[in-house]
């Protein structure tokens, strides 16, 4: 008990001497406190949930912050999500936008909340990948017509007696059924689920030399570690995916575009002007999102060194 | 089939069972592969369409409409206010200063003299060591937005739980009201009202709060009724007959008596609360969920256990102390008389902390130290990479074994049978099993089920789930009874279970996908990863609860071991099997969406896709749906076939 107390005394006093010798806070200036000028104010900038759109989203937000001095907040949102928010006034700009024609019709045309602020300069491609050792060992897998006579190679464990073709990020839209259906493939449709169970698949195919066929797409970190080989399918011609069962020839590419509230597009602020001007390709993501996902670096890092390696086409976004 | 060989015994249940089982498969042989009311992925029925066009509408009314602007408004600014200043304490720069008001020692020293105040010196410790723990994994401040978040969720849980709990469990009439409610508020998928969610509350803290609470109030509500429920009626009588009003009944003898099992409630609030922590990132929630969910783009599986590692932590913390502090609530002696002034001394250390934390940069950021966190990862790392060149072989094969054996054919039986067929087997099986009242809620369970126009993908779903569910018994009962039958076990597996139970799913998905690929064998080991904690400490608890007498009259008999455990020790725990096979199949039922990111199609798919395409949200809401209605439907099978359910008086 008494030494209970006499314990007690001397870790005040031990704790009150150690204190008076740190540093106090507020003794030299916040970080931050300085920056932040009225010109161009608040920038709430949604971050869809892929390292791509990171790499974008920190490179706007570094070349904000630094050279007009936003006050930038980033939202880690789904799309879906990210879009209600221009309704809401939650969210500024959306940078990387994949299609999605029926949230353009909703929220451009409909409730007109949102307006299209151009391209990012990124083309997104869609498609059936297979792993390199495959593309090297058949060289003729490559193409769609072929396909049927590999089938038996790719059967697992949830496809029965057809070949497997892996599909299923959820957030993309995906023909696979039809295509498969009316080009007469021998394969069945399994829902990975996931990006990341795609790219573990990818990954283990090509550790352990089995066979593998999914969809997948680029941009996407994931191609600098592993070249996946594109199969090629019927080529896609305009409105040949026109009705979604009679589909037979493969996904268009991509104008990946930046999509902004019309709000903050009226206010026509130097973040928006900055998100309008703003184009680069799919190297200069490529390269960003590396330093992210395989050097481990932060995104806000990553687009401080992109950024001043590249000060030619940041300044072409200011001008 | 022979008549039995006793005619003035009627055929027992297990006859009975094995009876409509024989008949289903030889209905199924002519008849598999009609009516089996498939959908694919991309096709939507008109009730999907509705369930969009609904959505829409209240998208579209939203700045318009006077119930948003007087009601939801309020409500968000509310609880974003409470989150906020939470965050302000111990998470975020706040009132002009760099840093937040109470720095790291500060939030450990309120952290540990709290739990010595409700518990005792034990758990402060281990309070206090967990906390330091996070600052030396280089999360501290992700840790602080986590605890502030549910400490928030947790707040307003119990402002709402605590007194709708008390009135159902004076209410009888309410109590049969708010069960279903609560039910469904446990099964549906989180996924399925996220997106909505942020439709009202606006994308913010008060959405991941609120999202947070939905999961969470419910053990609140249920425990505070059942507290109230257990209460002696003697005592109760004997109140009233002195007189007592209402109020003085409710505050002097039925809150107080039930006081214990109201904390176990607070307990398991917060559990379900720090289990919603990477759902509710999905929505911008700040804090350890994020960095789970950023790990997991790049693969990152070292940098997500790190963080998952942190949430395990901050559960085991707070539910020991919560844990330690319901046993202090039982109604126990004086106390001792020194404890007033150690309260005060130690109440001033406290304060000094606080101060130091406050004044000090040193005491406010946790210093950088030996980075505790990076070594986590990399050990992380290279085990993932051993176990993934190593074992894939071996695992495939465990996967194919099963997939093959159990699954494949288990599946064809249900997937194939027309929806007639597997109708009247459930019907027959609820009727044996569990009576009438069993039998009409399977039926309008089936009838609900073919009406979300997902019966196929249900039935998919039903058999990864029934598996699944066999999988976690068979482990339930081997190291259960281990457990139960040996302390030193139980101390070391323990820890474990907990870390099953709390360690965020998104972590390990990454090795076992590598491990198993995406199937769903993936999506049935992950289940039982989750479920099987759940179910081994339920028979553990039961075969130590079988008396010491009986154990040594059968060993003093002449029982081995082997009889003694498959004679003694699992018959007498019998109502606790039951108990861990509901459990465990609920369990497995609330990973059918996680399942979903891993290869398991089906409903879980539906799900996450209906979260992530516009179009498939009215689908995605119908299999969330669908989820529910095969909760309820086994549930109350298997709770109605149950041996407690003449034990239970409720």
């Amino acid at each position: 008990m008494r030494l209970k107390r006499l314990a007690a005394t001397a870790t005040i006093t031990a704790l009150a001497l150690t204190g008076c010798g740190g540093e106090k806070i507020g003794a030299t200036p916040a970080p931050g406190a300085s920056a932040g000028t009225a010109a161009c104010g608040a920038f709430n900038l949604a971050v869809n949930p892929w390292v791509g759109y990171e790499a974008t989203a920190a490179v706007i937000a570094h070349v904000a912050e630094k050279d007009l001095g936003c006050k930038v907040t980033k939202k880690d949102l789904k799309e879906e999500i990210a879009w209600q928010g221009f309704g809401t006034g939650e969210v500024d700009a959306i940078v990387e936008n994949w299609g999605h024609d029926d949230l353009k019709k909703k929220y451009i045309e409909e409730q007109k909340t949102a307006v299209a602020a151009g391209s990012t300069g990124n083309k997104g491609v869609i498609g059936w990948y297979v792993p390199p050792w495959m593309a090297a060992q058949y060289p003729d897998i490559t193409d769609y017509k072929n396909l049927n006579k590999y089938a038996s190679m790719f059967k697992t464990s949830e496809s029965g007696d057809k070949g497997q073709l892996l599909d299923g990020d959820p957030s993309f839209v995906t023909n696979d059924e039809a295509l498969v259906k009316n080009l007469n493939l021998d394969y069945k449709v399994v829902y990975a689920g996931s990006e990341t169970a795609l790219i573990t698949a990818f990954r283990q195919a090509e550790a352990k030399k089995t066979a593998l066929i999914g969809y997948f797409y680029e941009p996407q970190w994931f191609l600098a570690e592993l070249k996946l080989v594109k199969v090629n399918l019927p080529p896609y011609t305009p409105g040949c995916d026109a009705d979604p069962a009679k589909i037979a020839c493969d996904y268009p590419e991509y104008d990946l575009d930046k999509i902004v509230s019309k709000k903050f597009a009226d206010a026509g602020g130097p973040a928006y002007k900055l998100v309008k001007n703003f184009t680069w390709t799919n190297d200069d993501q490529n390269t960003v999102a590396k330093y992210i996902a395989e050097d481990k670096m932060s995104a806000a890092d990553a687009a401080k060194k992109w950024a001043e390696a590249n000060p030619a086409k940041v300044k072409a976004w200011l001008g | 089939m022979a008549a039995p060989s006793r005619p003035r015994r009627r055929p027992g249940r297990p006859v009975l069972v094995a009876a409509v089982l024989l008949l289903w498969v030889a209905v199924w042989i002519p008849a598999h592969g009609v009516h089996t009311l498939g959908l694919s992925p991309a096709d939507l029925t008109p009730l999907h369409r509705w369930l969009n066009d609904v959505n829409d509408t209240i998208g579209a009314n939203r700045n318009s409409s006077p119930v948003f602007l007087y009601f939801f408004n309020e409500i968000r600014a509310a609880v974003d206010a409470l989150v906020t200043f939470i965050q302000d304490l111990i998470s975020q720069p706040s009132f002009g200063r760099p840093v937040p008001v109470l720095g790291w020692l500060g939030v450990v020293a309120v952290v540990a003299y709290v739990s010595w105040a409700v518990a005792n010196a034990k758990v402060a410790l281990l309070a206090a060591g967990g906390f330091v723990f996070f600052g030396l994994q280089g999360l501290w401040q992700e840790s602080m937005d986590t605890l502030a978040l549910t400490l928030a969720a947790v707040a307003i849980s119990l402002l709402i739980g605590i007194p709708l709990g008390v009135w159902a469990g004076l209410s009888d009439r309410f109590h049969r009201l708010i069960t279903p409610v609560l039910d469904f508020m446990q099964t549906m998928p989180t996924f399925v009202y996220l997106a909505p969610l942020t439709l009202l509350f606006l994308i913010g803290p008060a959405s991941a709060t609120i999202a947070t609470l939905i999961y969470a109030v419910p053990p609140a509500i249920r425990l505070t009724a059942h507290g109230i429920r257990s209460v002696p009626r003697p005592a109760v009588e004997a109140t009233e007959s002195l007189g007592a009003t209402g109020r003085q009944t409710l505050t002097k003898v039925l809150l107080p008596l039930s006081k214990r099992t109201i904390v176990l409630g607070v307990n398991q609030t917060i559990m379900a609360a720090l289990s919603m922590v990477t759902i509710a990132a999905l929505i911008d929630a700040p804090g350890l969920g994020k960095t789970v969910i950023k790990a997991l783009q790049t693969l990152d599986v070292g940098t997500a256990f790190n963080a998952g590692l942190a949430i395990v932590v901050m559960a085991i913390v707070l539910d020991r102390v919560t844990t330690a502090a319901s046993e202090r609530a039982r109604p126990s002696g004086p106390v001792p008389r020194f404890r007033r002034p150690l309260a005060g001394g130690l109440g001033v250390v406290t304060a000094v902390c606080c101060y130091l934390s406050y004044t000090y940069v040193w005491a406010a950021e946790f210093p950088d130290g030996p980075g505790l966190g990076g070594a986590l990862s990399r050990g992380a790392d290279s085990v993932t990479a051993w176990a993934q060149a190593e074992l894939s072989t071996v695992t495939e094969g465990i996967k194919d074994l099963i997939t093959y054996g159990l699954l494949n054919p288990f599946q064809a039986l249900l997937v194939e049978s027309p929806w007639w067929l597997v109708g009247a087997v459930a019907l027959a099986l609820a009727g044996v099993l569990g009576g009438v009242r069993a039998a009409v809620v399977t039926a309008v369970c089936v009838g609900l089920l073919i009406g979300t126009g997902l019966w196929q993908d249900s039935m998919t779903t039903l058999a990864m789930t029934i598996v699944a569910t066999m999988l976690v018994m068979v482990l339930g009962v081997v190291v259960g009874v281990w457990m139960g039958r040996n302390r030193y076990a139980d101390r070391i597996i323990r820890p474990v279970l907990d870390a099953g139970q709390t360690m965020p799913a998104f972590v390990y998905l990454v090795p076992f996908l590598a491990l198993f690929s995406a199937t769903r064998f993936t999506a049935i080991v992950a289940a039982v990863v989750f479920a099987a904690p759940v179910a081994i400490k339920i028979v553990a608890d039961g075969v130590r609860g079988v008396s010491a007498t009986t154990v040594e009259a059968a060993t003093a008999a002449g029982s081995s071991t082997w009889q003694l455990i498959t004679k003694v020790q699992l018959p007498m725990a019998g109502a606790s099997l039951a108990l861990a096979a509901n459990q465990g199949l609920i369990y497995v039922l609330s990973m059918v969406v996680v399942g979903g990111l891993v290869g398991a199609g089906a409903l879980g798919y539906d799900v996450v896709a209906g979260f992530s395409q516009g179009q498939l949200y009215g689908k995605g809401l119908a299999a969330g749906a669908a989820i529910v209605l095969l909760g309820i439907m086994l549930d109350r099978i298997a709770r109605t076939s149950s041996p407690s359910k003449t034990t239970e008086g409720n």
